[in-house]
């Protein structure tokens, strides 16, 4: 082997490192008004198209570019991420707890964001559904119907999936009603239910490709929005959603991550976003995404015909807030993980 | 080029009695095939017949969406910087470990040797522990406006881990095995260290090397469970290949998954086509690294 | 085995020792020790009792049991098809021999989350295989069974690549003498093939099981996550950090840390005893 072409290796080798470095500086000298939302993970579809529709509306009312960045997965992992130093700006999460778990271990959100913005920071809401498959072989119609023996159900797992605790207190709030507030009987119901699920996913988009893409699973609890996408992304002719006799109100909420976005300069971007949300532009995307809107003024009515009223629980009022409901159902050794005790 | 004392593959030859009857032996190939169709074809081939079931267009598409193009862009970056980096790192220690001998050896070659054996969520999770905003080192660098986790670097280092020991474990038994005598000869003849290293050592140990990066390309470029630790999975600017295959799946996107994952798939492919050419041109200088 | 290039006690005329070993030092600080170490110094804040605690709640053990079970099966069940598939390719040459030579580090180069949707797409009860096998009754995907395949797709390489070498090396004229002193087929491979395999297969098992225990991306997808019956190690680390539980994470982190280094341990004292029992290194 000749000296030059070892040379020459070496003389590559570096080139490449030098490559490697200048791409290293441009990834970072890239200067442009960009906000990131840290979201979770059924909200992908929403956010693509409203994030369209803010960048043409703030262009147009400011005559600034702005870049929107979003970044999804599962609700808790998300709050992590934030809390361990993911810039966001925005934090548009599953339940309240996870951003309050943001503000009380970081203070990068004050501890009155829920009262910025209307509505508990909430500026759509869902519910909690069940899908089946078409023709509903099991005849399920309410939440009894998931203890059946033999009805197999796919729900996340609520320690890793804000969706999931949605799903969870659905079914107590459903078990205490039925049982007239008995926690045993409750207990057992929810035992059952979670007796009869094979698989549970981290997160509420795993679980929709399990039912829907694996064909795993009877029936399917799900966010109301999740359920009516599945139905869009697989055809109708696949599944169908079945309303139970009750449900929970959900309140994804948003909130705008102080810390950061004073560091990054974009305050007044990030709660123009915010408060976009709450524009009637904003709600009719709101709904054409299947959320349910709370303006209705400018929403298509065809879109809102597609969400039946059903009696639903909320967090405050039926379960004490956030807090109780969590100290009592999702903190080690709560309901949830006595489900699964060792004796089997 | 010394030609070393390496052991060759015996021949393979007609042996009578040292050897399965006929049917035995076809017996013995087919369930290797279908072990190996079973374990490994299959789910490669599924990989591609779902990128391909929409047809090519669709497949053109999610490759040509522009989240993909910035996942392939950062992917090839945090390749271009975490295998070089190894690579040079390999040679040190490859050097340090196969020419002298020092107290401690063994516990150096071991611990080179603890990335490959440390659970990927472990090593993304002890990034965060180091520079996350609550970690030990997080402050300082966020205070001196260096991003770490969730950007560029974290993803980088989560990298640089799982893919550390690759280059060293190819070089260091090869290195032994060549011995120091072309080395010797050319201080002797009054080269200076790194005319030496340049001219004798280098090319000596130029296909090992290639081969250990290779396999350390590949690694870098699929890693996911440590980069899903600290990337933080910004569209278009922290997700990685691998990372962006999961976001699509999610997505309801399966055709474009499967898209994206068959370029991995197919990289795949690429590393094993060419470590077998390397392979056989270069069998004297590859063999003995087999052996460990 | 390998030539000693120099003897212990006499300097070596060679140059860069300490450039050499000190960048090495330096790069393995930054890149492996210090973080791990930080893993290990963040666990500590709640103590051995509080790591102790951690570590005996009922999930967790049960997590830790099937990662550790399944694995030493998909271990051993990877040793023996892995024994099987590098004497078939030493031994035998065949059409395509030389192809599946190379495949054999195919879930090598596979990027693991890859590896884990394709197997899941495959298994799933719609899938390739998962259709027939449910029609048997069999379940694959979400259950155990479904990691363990993962495993193996996992470990079954490191079992072949450490074997076939050894395999090639045995020389045939000791199975020929064998034959010749009126040992049957059978009594040739247990008593003059297998013996020397037994170091490399405890090597290929050892590697195999640590990967396996940690491994994340390939195994996720197929999982069902059920505690107490499909739930993983790794996931625990994972559903803490979801909890905002870090220290706890790095709690169940240190332990399978501890794991990682006794498997690295065992390697080497494998390979220790192999070299002290063929006399040289």
């Amino acid at each position: 082997m000749s000296n030059s072409s070892s040379r020459l290796y070496l003389h590559r080798l570096l080139a490449a490192a030098a490559f490697a470095f200048c791409f290293f500086i441009v990834f970072f000298a890239r200067a442009e008004t960009a906000l990131l939302n840290v979201s979770y993970d059924p909200t992908r579809e929403l956010y693509k198209a409203i994030n369209q529709k803010f960048a043409a509306e703030w262009k147009r009312q400011t005559g600034e570019t702005i870049a929107l960045k979003a970044s999804h997965g599962g609700s808790g992992g998300q709050a992590r991420a934030v809390i361990d130093g993911l810039k966001a700006d925005v934090v548009t999460l599953a339940l309240a707890p996870d951003i309050d778990a943001i503000a009380t271990q970081t203070g990068k959100i004050k501890a009155d964001w829920q009262k910025r913005l209307p509505n508990n920071s909430s500026p759509y809401l869902s519910t909690i559904v069940l899908l089946v498959r078409k023709g509903n072989p099991k005849a399920i119609k309410d939440w009894d119907d998931l203890v059946k023996p033999g009805v197999a159900v796919v729900t996340p797992n609520p320690k890793t999936s804000g969706g999931a605790r949605w799903n969870y207190l659905a079914a107590w709030g459903f078990a205490q009603k039925k049982f007239s507030g008995d926690e045993g009987k409750t207990t057992d119901f929810i035992k059952a239910l979670f007796k009869n699920a094979p698989v549970l996913d981290t997160g509420a988009r795993g679980s929709t490709l399990t039912f829907a893409q694996r064909g795993i699973g009877d029936v399917l609890i799900a966010w109301e929005n999740e359920a009516f996408l599945a139905f869009e992304e697989f055809g109708a002719d696949k599944f169908e959603i079945v309303f139970p006799s009750q449900s929970i109100l959900a309140e994804p909420p948003v909130a705008v991550v102080d810390a950061n976005v004073d560091a990054n300069g974009t305050r007044k971007q990030a709660e123009a976003y915010l408060d976009y949300l709450y524009t009637p532009e904003a709600q009719k995307i709101i709904a054409k995404n299947y959320y349910r809107p709370i303006h209705t003024e400018a929403v298509d009515p065809e879109d809102l015909k597609r969400f039946p009223k059903i009696p639903l629980l909320e967090i405050d009022r039926d379960f004490g807030g956030w807090n109780a409901a969590h100290a009592k159902h999702f903190v080690n050794g709560g309901t949830f993980d006595q489900i699964y005790t060792p004796a089997k | 080029m010394v030609e070393s004392t390496i052991f060759r593959e015996p021949m393979k030859r007609d042996r009578d009695v040292a050897d399965e009857r006929p049917l035995v032996r076809r017996l013995l190939i087919a369930l290797t095939v279908g072990l190996m169709a079973i374990f490994f074809f299959t789910p490669v081939a599924l990989v591609f017949v779902e990128a391909f079931r929409k047809g090519a267009p669709a497949f053109l598409n999610a490759l040509g969406d522009p989240d993909t193009q910035s996942a392939i862009r950062l992917t090839l970056l945090v390749a271009a910087i975490a295998v070089p980096i190894n690579a040079l790192f390999g040679v040190a220690a490859a050097w340090a470990a196969a020419r002298f001998q020092f107290p401690g050896k063994s516990i150096l070659i071991t611990l080179i040797d603890l990335p490959f054996s440390v659970s990927p969520v472990v090593a993304g999770l002890s990034y965060v522990v180091l520079f996350g905003s609550r970690g030990y080192f997080g402050p300082w660098f966020a205070a001196h406006g260096i991003p770490v986790v969730f950007a560029l670097p974290g993803i980088a280092l989560a990298t640089t881990f799982v893919t550390f020991p690759f280059v060293a474990r190819e070089l260091i038994p090869l290195m032994q095995q060549q011995g120091v005598d072309d080395e010797e000869a050319a201080l002797t003849l009054g080269a200076s260290p790194w005319r030496m290293f340049f001219t004798v050592t280098l090319p000596n140990i130029k296909w090992g090397l290639l081969y250990g990066i290779l396999l350390c390309n590949a690694r870098a470029m699929g890693e996911f469970g440590a980069v899903a630790a600290v990337s933080g999975r910004i569209r278009g600017e922290t997700n990685t290949l691998p990372l962006h295959v999961e976001v699509l799946y999610g997505g309801f996107d399966l055709a474009g998954a499967f898209a994206v994952a068959s370029i991995l798939a197919g990289l795949a492919l690429v590393t094993l086509i060419v470590k077998t050419i390397l392979e056989w041109r270069h069998a004297d200088e590859l063999a003995i690294s087999r052996r460990r | 085995m390998l030539p000693v290039a120099w003897r212990f006690g006499q300097p070596s005329p060679l140059p860069g020792f300490r450039l050499a070993l000190c960048g090495t030092l330096l790069w393995l600080a930054v890149i492996v020790l210090i973080p791990l170490g930080g893993v290990l110094l963040r666990s500590s804040s709640i103590g051995l009792a509080g790591i102790w605690e951690i570590a005996t709640q009922p999930r967790l053990m049960a997590a830790l049991r099937l990662s550790f079970g399944l694995s030493l099966l998909a271990g051993v069940f990877s040793l023996v098809v892995g024994l099987l598939i590098a004497w078939v390719l030493t031994r035998y040459d065949f059409p395509g021999s030389r192809f599946l030579d190379a495949a054999i580090d195919l879930p090598f180069a596979m990027p693991t989350a890859v590896a884990g949707i394709a197997l899941t797409a495959v298994y799933a009860p719609n899938g390739w295989f998962g259709a027939p096998l449910a029609a048997l009754g069999l379940k694959v995907a979400y259950t155990p069974l479904g990691i363990f395949i993962a495993l193996v797709f996992i470990g079954l390489p490191f079992a072949v690549r450490t074997i076939q070498p050894v395999l090639a090396e045995t020389e045939v004229e000791l199975e020929e003498a064998s034959a010749t002193l009126g040992a049957t087929r059978a009594q040739t491979i247990r008593k003059v093939i297998l013996p020397p395999l037994i170091p490399a297969a405890l090597t290929g098992l050892a590697l195999s099981f640590a990967r396996a225990v940690g491994e994340y991306g390939s195994v996720i997808f197929i999982a069902g996550n059920i505690p107490f019956a499909s739930e993983i190690a790794p996931l625990m680390v994972v559903m803490k950090l979801e909890e905002f539980d870090e220290t706890g994470a790095t709690a169940i982190a240190a332990i399978m840390l501890g794991v990682s280094f006794a498997m690295l341990l065992v390697i080497n004292l494998v390979q220790a005893w192999t070299r002290r029992r063929l006399g040289h290194g």
